[in-house]
């Protein structure tokens, strides 16, 4: 099996494995107790909370740890209802439901709730915001890299007019985290979302980077760990394991730039060759990520004829590849119905070869060219 | 347990977490190295292996505390459990009132959780137990109002080990109409849990403290009657919409397992642990002036929680660093404050201050209790020797009596 659904969760890099297996089979202490035991579980998430902060050129101290991707967005999310009661949320129409449900479960609080759309190339563009929105807006959420697409958004010049317009500003950086260049501190903005099994790290860890300049409301309370932000034993072998794959993550970024890249670009080649349509095929994407759809072939039936044959690829994302809905950022980018129903996605791996691809698009185009036949007959 | 490898001191802190069993760990490995698949990718077998591997974990929790699987709601933890049960229940039944009922003695996570509901509106009351450190259902039964919403209370204490009478507690709650949740994360493979039976609503778990890894836990959410919560995270929609985000699938197989353990050895562990209480409780109780917290006939065998009077807790925990031990639980032991616990119980500063918390679990020796034993034996008595309090109690002073000169 050629595993290419790599926006859906990544493999445990061998060496992150070697780190975190020390915390695993041998005896850790709760890093709250006041022992030997703990004292030692509590330095070595220290030391993995600093590999997380140089990742993404943050100070250690804005680094929150918490259990997914989903769980800092939500934390951001309802910290800051909380703290500034009068907020009005923004966020772009292509958001992972991690952003846009926690933003819209706000509405029955009374909070005004601003969704904004995308161009047909799946950029945000603040040109689109309404001055009346603009006006009331003061949280703006924007994805880094879309899951999908892979289309990257120019998050500096959405942070700069968010900063100028005092709006705060949130960016969930999931996806291009050890992909394209992340820099918390030159970015300028209030808070970040990273996850650690998008980037070769265990799954059940993640992080919020926030910036101590905005007051954030607990969203979980108890034992008051994470200065209080956060509650909850922390998970010591899943943090080591973050820790690990965020100092590889810059090596891996090097990679996907360029030998993935050559990949990507020899893959969609052959998809144009096909017929296929590379959905923001000219938009700044990620250079692992392709999405795109065959007008007269079902998805679902392409999807399963090559996992037939040993390829694991995705129709959109995970967290909504068990429902058939058809792609909401698809959709939003005004998309036909019908074209972004059978949307496939390949997301490659920093391991991907060339022979896997080579493999894959010969595979892809004999089911492309048997369905087409059938598709043929039946016509 | 000695871990002779980088000369550490003995564990007595089980309760603050328990190390992740061998079995566990060989059984979490392969979900981190070749079936790492996100359990909610559906189109190819790296998800559905994944998929498959949460779900027999999920029967391995249901299994252990006869619940039906679908009854069981993976979180990242007892605290995350914790508050969306709180928070969950009291928000989705708010109509039929805003009222909530808890102990003074539970965990910061309830507490807190609760005191998080008072700034949306809500009323709580903390009730104090006896001075067993067990709820009086008498006074239970007089708190209730029309309004109570929502009873937390939680099965095994974490600092003295009590077991609260759940099915007493339960059926009043039923009675009257009230969401009952039980915080159990110190109770799995310690006592028996039978919810088929329990008249329990939402039941809270944790990984690690019965053996399993840290960052993983679960909510038990009865279906008949069926009871609802209000979602605490949005997203994916994963677990039926109560509660979303990717799945950590290792940490999932990790807590099956654990779970699993706990079930077919849970009675013959028992015994042995109970043995090795007895045998700390006695070689303990032969030091003069000690104070047990908590009642000892209701507790689990794993706890043992003693004031030592004359004794200033702190420098009495730096003279045994021999054993890895608490003075209240871990949440709170960076804090010099006396265990709030305690406090509630009516303890007086003094042995408040003084208390040590013992908790043994599968890996403890008999030769680690004689360790114990022998070492504050020892320390007690030096530390005595330096104390004037405990001469003038010794010469027969009523220190309750003396006026103390003011500086």
């Amino acid at each position: 099996m050629i595993y290419l659904d790599n926006n859906a969760t990544t493999a445990l890099h061998p060496e992150v494995l070697k780190e975190m297996l020390p915390f695993l089979t041998s005896q850790q202490g709760n890093p709250a107790s006041n022992h030997t035991f703990g004292r030692n579980a509590h330095t070595a998430i220290e030391e993995a909370r600093e590999k997380v902060a140089t990742s993404v050129n943050a100070h250690p101290s804005q680094v929150i740890f918490t259990s997914s991707g989903t769980e800092s967005n939500n934390t951001i999310i309802n910290g800051i209802a909380k703290a500034y009661p009068d907020s009005h949320f923004g966020f772009s129409s292509i958001e992972h439901p991690c952003i846009s449900e926690p933003i819209k479960s706000l509405v029955h609080q009374g909070f005004m709730v601003s969704e904004i759309p995308v161009d047909s190339n799946g950029i945000f563009n603040v040109s689109d915001i309404s001055d009346k929105t603009r006006q009331s807006l003061t949280f703006l959420s924007v994805m880094m890299a879309n899951n999908e697409t892979g289309v990257i958004q120019n998050i500096s010049e959405i942070a700069n007019w968010a900063r100028e317009n005092k709006i705060q500003f949130h960016t969930d950086a999931v996806q291009a985290l050890g992909k394209i260049k992340v820099d918390f501190e030159a970015l300028d903005i209030d808070a970040m979302t990273i996850s650690s099994h998008k980037i070769y790290g265990p799954q059940g860890i993640a992080a919020l980077i926030v910036n101590k300049k905005i007051d954030l409301s607990p969203f979980m309370q108890g034992g008051g760990q994470e200065k209080g932000l956060r509650s909850g034993t922390e998970n010591i072998a899943a943090i080591i394991g973050f820790g690990k794959a965020c100092e590889r993550s810059n090596q891996n970024r090097v990679r996907f730039e360029q030998n993935i890249n050559l990949l990507k670009l020899t893959l969609e080649k052959a998809l144009i060759e096909l017929g296929a349509i590379i959905f923001c095929e000219n938009s700044r994407r990620l250079s692992n990520t392709t999405f795109f759809s065959f007008k007269n072939i079902d998805g679902s039936t392409l999807l399963t004829a090559l996992d037939r044959k040993g390829f694991a690829i995705a129709s959109g994302s995970a967290c909504s590849s068990n429902s058939a809905e058809p792609s909401h950022v698809l959709l939003s980018m005004g998309v036909d119905l019908d074209l972004a129903q059978g949307a496939l996605r390949v997301s490659l791996g920093v391991e991907t070869t060339e022979n896997e691809i080579n493999d894959f698009i010969e595979t892809l185009k004999n089911e492309v060219n048997r369905l087409k036949q059938l598709t043929a007959v039946a016509a | 347990m000695k871990n002779k490898l980088y000369d550490m001191p003995i564990y007595m802190d089980y309760s603050a977490t328990t190390p992740v069993d061998p079995r566990v760990a060989e059984k979490m490995i392969p979900y981190i190295t070749e079936d790492f698949g996100n359990p909610a990718s559906r189109s190819h077998p790296y998800g559905w292996t994944a998929e498959k591997a949460v779900e027999n974990a999920r029967k391995e929790i249901a299994l252990l505390v006869n619940a039906d699987p679908r009854e069981i709601v993976w979180t990242s933890g007892a605290t995350e459990s914790n508050n969306l049960a709180i928070k969950g229940a009291s928000n989705f039944y708010s109509k039929k009132g805003k009222h909530i009922i808890t102990l003074a003695t539970e965990h910061k996570a309830v507490i807190d959780a609760v005191r998080e509901c008072e700034r949306n509106g809500y009323e709580a009351t903390y009730m104090e137990p006896e001075p067993n450190g067990l709820l009086d259902i008498e006074k239970f039964k007089s708190t209730i109002r029309p309004d109570t919403v929502l009873v937390s209370v939680m099965l095994v204490n974490n600092e003295i080990g009590v077991i609260q009478d759940i099915t007493a507690i339960g059926n009043i709650c039923r009675e009257n109409n009230i969401i009952f949740h039980v915080d159990a994360a110190q109770a799995t493979g310690k006592v028996k849990i039978d919810l088929e039976t329990l008249p329990v609503d939402l039941m809270s778990f944790s990984a690690h403290k019965t053996y399993g890894p840290k960052g993983v836990g679960a909510l038990y959410v009865r279906r008949k009657p069926r009871i609802r919560i209000e979602p605490q995270m949005h997203g994916g929609g994963h677990e039926r919409g109560m509660r979303s985000g990717t799945l950590a699938t290792h940490q999932i197989v990790g807590m099956g397992e654990a779970f699993r353990i706990a079930r077919e050895e849970m009675d013959e562990e028992n015994n042995r642990i109970k043995n090795l209480q007895a045998k700390l409780l006695k070689g303990l109780t032969e030091i003069e002036e000690t104070y047990i917290n908590g009642d000892l006939e209701k507790r689990v065998p794993h706890n043992l929680n003693i004031s030592f009077n004359y004794v200033e807790g702190e420098s009495l925990i730096m003279a045994i660093k021999g054993i890895a031990v608490s003075s209240g639980s871990a949440c709170t032991s960076a804090s010099l404050e006396p265990s709030y616990v305690l406090r509630a119980l009516g303890r007086s500063d003094e042995l408040a201050h003084s208390s040590i918390r013992f908790s043994i679990g599968r890996f403890t020796t008999e030769s680690d209790v004689e360790f114990t034993i022998a070492l504050l034996k020892e320390k007690i008595d030096k530390l005595r020797e330096l104390s004037p309090l405990w001469e003038m109690f010794k010469d027969g002073v009523d220190l309750e009596k003396v006026e103390w000169a003011e500086h």
